[in-house]
């Protein structure tokens, strides 16, 4: 295998419902993880609502996608940055979202945490790093 | 084409798959599997009913690719390979162990 | 003549609420539906600003809305009153007409 991986960032900025962005969002990242890269999702501005629990979407007639992102684990996907001050501006904290866990193989199928909190500027430089940015 | 089960029908897509994953009953994966002149035995079971797990948890149907890890861990080493499953499914268990499983079909399979 | 105002796009992203209060009249009512339902959250950068217009408007959050993004009735702002689809229509009714804030 002489093919570079690349780092490929996935953005999410909306809400989810409202829109359909943050669906299509997760369903390109399933259909990506099939290709072996290194993947990271950023949950920024209105995308940290995403990730809260306890979704009903039963009254409002919609499919309830929240309990995929607990799948993103089997996917390979370990890194999911979630910014604070997204957060902090919308009255959420951490205990709001799910937790969102990976096993490791290499570690006796421990649970890691997928999700990592990180300031604006540490989003910055994530971003920064990566070689390709998908904005949903 | 809508299929006959027990002499109810099932609303099919234009692909087999069943419309409404709610409407499933296991006769609908026996008449599916007699229409590809398969006999089901408990080791295809396995694969429809965890595959009806991971639907029920996840809300989607798992890629090949992790379906395969998952079956290793909770079946033994031996089955988590894709032999074994097109083994099973002989036009594979997207196509085929989805469907009998009345999941959608799996997000990027196309 | 009493107006019921909907909102549907979340504060944090576009400027529709903002919009809204500043053109209600005291009276009106103000019903939050979808992605509008963000705005009846504590502790968030514009809640001042929604309570703000509490002393003189109605604000009512739709609950299958709240329910579908995982907002419990506890998180809502004091005196944001929850109502379903029927009490959906029945501030239609009660009120002479409907605007908008898309």
């Amino acid at each position: 295998m002489s093919e570079t991986i690349k780092n490929f960032l996935y953005l999410n900025r909306k809400a989810p419902y409202g829109t359909i962005y943050a669906w299509e969002s997760l369903e390109v990242v399933l259909i990506g993880a099939a290709f072996d890269q290194d993947v990271s999702l950023a949950f920024v501005d209105d995308g940290v609502f995403q990730l809260t629990k306890g979704q009903d979407t039963a009254a409002v007639g919609m499919k309830n996608f929240s309990p995929t992102y607990a799948a993103l684990g089997d996917y390979e996907v370990k890194k999911i940055f979630v910014e604070k001050e997204s957060l902090e501006e919308r009255g959420l904290s951490l205990d709001d979202l799910q937790h969102l866990t990976w096993e490791d193989e290499d570690d006796d199928w421990a649970e890691k945490d997928s999700i990592h909190l990180v300031t604006r500027a540490e989003m910055a430089a994530i971003m920064d790093g990566a070689d390709v940015v998908f904005s949903f | 084409m809508p299929i006959e089960v027990d002499g109810k029908s099932f609303e099919t897509d234009e692909e087999g798959y069943l419309s409404n994953i709610n409407d499933w009953v296991p006769g609908v994966a026996t008449v599916m599997s007699k229409e590809d002149d398969l006999e089901l035995t408990d080791e295809h079971w396995d694969i429809i009913n965890y595959l009806r797990e991971y639907y029920e948890e996840y809300q989607i149907a798992p890629a090949v690719r992790v379906l395969t890890k998952a079956v290793g861990k909770k079946f033994g080493k031996d089955k988590g390979n894709s032999k074994y499953l097109y083994g099973l499914f002989p036009y594979g268990p997207a196509k085929q162990a989805c469907r009998y499983a009345g999941l959608p079909k799996p997000t990027g399979c196309v | 003549m009493s107006t019921l105002h909907t909102v549907n796009k979340s504060p944090f992203e576009k400027t529709s609420l903002e919009a809204c209060l500043g053109h209600v009249s005291a009276g009106a009512a103000i019903l939050l539906i979808e992605d509008g339902v963000y705005a009846a959250l504590t502790q968030t950068s514009i809640e001042a600003q929604l309570k703000g217009a509490l002393d003189s408007v109605k604000v009512y959050a739709l609950g299958p809305d709240l329910q579908a993004r995982g907002l419990s009735e506890e998180r809502l702002i004091p005196g944001i009153s929850v109502v379903d689809y029927a009490g959906f229509v029945d501030l239609a009714a009660e009120h002479d007409k409907l605007q908008a804030w898309l």
